[in-house]
């Protein structure tokens, strides 16, 4: 475990030298006796794209709250740019939030909901317009300021949302599951546009996702958790080529997790293994194991081989031949596609 | 399809969904525009009517004499006197279940919320003359609340609170302050009810995303919490308001001996005998609700709508 926080320091992500945006020491949050966040270290850097990646439950959420100040740590420091944060408000953090239900509140137009963190703060009517605009335009929704929210779709309330934060010039943007609502094509229009966004205004995003294709093609930083713990922090490559927990390497595109007895036999090493189904290639090898099923993924076939009481899935890519379900085939793979791990972190 | 039992009248209806739903709405509709509405405008027609001074007959000759009594100082008194007490009632029945909707709706969560709701509906189901006539005895001079005021050491500061003109007394409980706190007591639930209902409404993001945008909770409050709750407490008012207007029992048993609306509409077309006058009174509470509204949504009441 220490190990494991070890790696997750700024100097460790290919950054050196970046200030610390947000900083967890030990941060706990337990709700009587769950323990949806469970003794957190974590390290956000001043411009980075930062996915907390989990299922639900796991206490991404409850981080990103924790962050926000929507809740109060049970134990453990939480430091924004150097200043100690436990303490303080939502009102009086230099961080904004865009919320899963977009919260836009229904009585205020689209130019009132954007300018309201302004209004607050006592701009003048003149300047919370301007801005308000300027914000809008960012969004690509310059005109829609009269429109009420119940108006507008779901990809421009949250484009109303996403103005309503920014607005506010935050020095870290937290976005809960911000795509999770929005159709599939209009999904991918936003992920684009979210990192665009995000490097033009060169702060901190920290977006909670559940989807991991979501956090690994966005995000320059993950950090997976599970059971209120984390699992892993790493840059997406390291997380999906060198998953340090089979938790990691279940999650994280879909590994085949081989149990420490088999990889024992295999390599003579004692610990759980992970092994990605493109890494596989079916023909002579240490493995062998009866066709259960395939699945036809469009760009390659997914083959489930049963190998004793384990099934290994397959990727076989189009061009190639499949096997016929019930044949029996051996495995093999390149020596270092098998990648020793940790046992699961909680 | 020969041992299914056969339905004719079921398939017949179910080929005409229209028809069916004209069955099913006639005869509400029916029995809101005949019986209720229609002795509603009947009584109102009245009101352009006027009685003769001499013989007590009503004279039916459409004439605006009848409001024109309205007016007069003594009447004029009655529809003012009515007016402030249904807007102090409102005011103080919204300030009062405020806290209790706002609490229900956010952190009441099953067995509380379970007590909530007895707790604001079970007065509701107790008669409404015994309510009245136990806060008579609360407030009399002998009562319990002058009791409770002596054993403080605090007499004094009733006293002094009843020396006040108009809104004090002999005691609480023929003074006006005695009629406002019965009606108080009486309409809350009716105040209650819909502000909690709108509250509950308000999503918890929508709270957060406000602080989260820098509002301390007093700004949030002003303008998202009050906002967004206002259809709710225009609602209550409405019961509030229009209820005070019409009551006939309250300032009878508890208060001055000066009358409201209610009694005087009980007045004119009981003893006296006078319906032109009384269905102008009733008239009254109509056109200010109305006018009430109106502004309410001039205002912007009803935009979190």
């Amino acid at each position: 475990m220490t190990g494991l926080r070890g790696a997750q320091g700024v100097a460790q992500d290919g950054k050196p030298g970046m200030a610390a945006a947000i900083r967890f020491d030990g941060v706990s949050r337990h709700f009587g006796s769950v323990r949806a966040v469970d003794a957190v270290d974590l390290t956000i850097g001043a411009g980075e794209f930062f996915a907390l990646l989990g299922p639900s439950g796991s206490g991404k959420t409850t981080c990103l709250r924790l962050i926000a100040g929507f809740e109060q740590p049970t134990a453990g420091r939480i430091t924004i740019f150097d200043e100690d944060a436990t303490a303080t408000p939502p009102y009086r953090r230099p961080v904004n939030t865009v919320f899963q239900d977009y919260a836009l509140f229904p009585h205020l137009n689209v130019r009132d909901n954007v300018a309201y963190g302004l209004m607050v703060r006592g701009d003048t009517k003149a300047a919370r317009r301007a801005a308000a605009e300027d914000a809008l335009s960012l969004v690509a929704l310059a005109g829609f300021g009269d429109r009420k929210p119940s108006e507008l779709s779901g990809g421009q309330r949250q484009r109303v949302a996403l103005a309503r934060a920014l607005v506010m010039q935050p020095k870290v943007l937290l976005l809960d599951e911000p795509l999770g609502a929005l159709d599939l094509k209009l999904r991918e229009q936003m992920q684009g546009e979210l990192k665009t966004l995000q490097r033009r205004l060169g702060i901190a995003f920290v977006f909670v996702t559940h989807d991991q294709g979501e956090a690994l093609s966005m995000a320059d930083r993950v950090a997976v958790f599970n059971d209120g713990r984390i699992q892993q922090v790493g840059r997406p490559e390291d997380v999906y080529d060198r998953p340090e927990t089979p938790f990691v390497a279940d999650f994280v595109g879909s590994s085949n997790v081989l149990p420490a007895d088999l990889v024992e036999r295999l390599t003579g090493q004692h610990a759980p293994a992970c092994l990605r189904p493109e890494a596989i290639r079916i023909g002579d090898g240490p493995l062998s194991g009866v066709v259960a099923g395939q699945a036809f993924l469009g760009s390659a076939t997914r083959v489930e081989v049963v190998c004793e009481d384990l099934t290994i899935k397959v990727l076989i890519p189009k061009g190639v031949p499949a096997p016929e379900t019930g044949a029996t085939v051996a495995l093999n793979w390149a020596p270092d596609a098998l990648h020793i791990m940790k046992r699961d972190n909680g | 399809m020969a041992d299914v039992a056969r339905a004719p009248i079921s398939d017949a209806l179910w080929r005409r969904p229209n028809l069916l739903l004209l069955l099913l709405v006639a005869p509400p509709l029916l029995w809101l525009g005949i019986v209720y509405l229609g002795s509603l405008f009947a009584l109102l027609a009245q009101s352009f009517f006027s009685i003769d001074e001499f013989s007590g007959l009503i004279n039916y000759e459409f004439t605006l004499k009848t409001y024109g009594e309205l007016l007069r100082a003594s009447n004029f008194d009655i529809l003012l006197r009515t007016i402030a007490m249904a807007s102090a009632v409102t005011i103080g029945a919204a300030v009062v279940a405020f806290p209790i909707a706002y609490y229900a709706a956010r952190y009441a969560t099953g067995r509380w919320k379970a007590v909530f709701y007895l707790g604001v509906m079970l007065p509701l189901w107790s008669s409404y003359l015994v309510k009245v006539y136990s806060w008579k005895l609360i407030l009399a001079k002998e009562g319990i609340l002058n009791w409770l005021f002596e054993t403080l050491h605090l007499a004094w500061v009733l006293e002094a609170y009843l020396a006040i003109p108009v809104i004090g007394g002999n005691s609480l409980s023929v003074s006006w302050t005695g009629t406002f706190l019965v009606f108080l007591y009486v309409w809350l639930p009716f105040m209650i009810l819909p502000i909690q209902a709108s509250l509950e409404r308000v999503p918890p993001s929508m709270l957060e995303a406000s602080g989260d945008l820098g509002a301390r909770p007093g700004q949030t409050f002003r303008h998202v919490i009050l906002p967004l709750a206002l259809p709710g407490i225009i609602a209550g008012s409405i019961f509030t308001f229009s209820l005070t207007m019409g009551d006939y029992i309250i300032p009878q048993i508890v208060g001055t001996s000066a009358r409201m609306i209610g009694q005087a509409v009980y007045q004119f077309q009981g003893t006296a005998g006078n319906i032109p006058l009384a269905a102008a009174f009733a008239v009254v509470p109509i056109v200010v609700m109305g006018i009430y509204l109106t502004l309410a949504k001039r205002a912007g009441a009803f935009d979190a709508l």
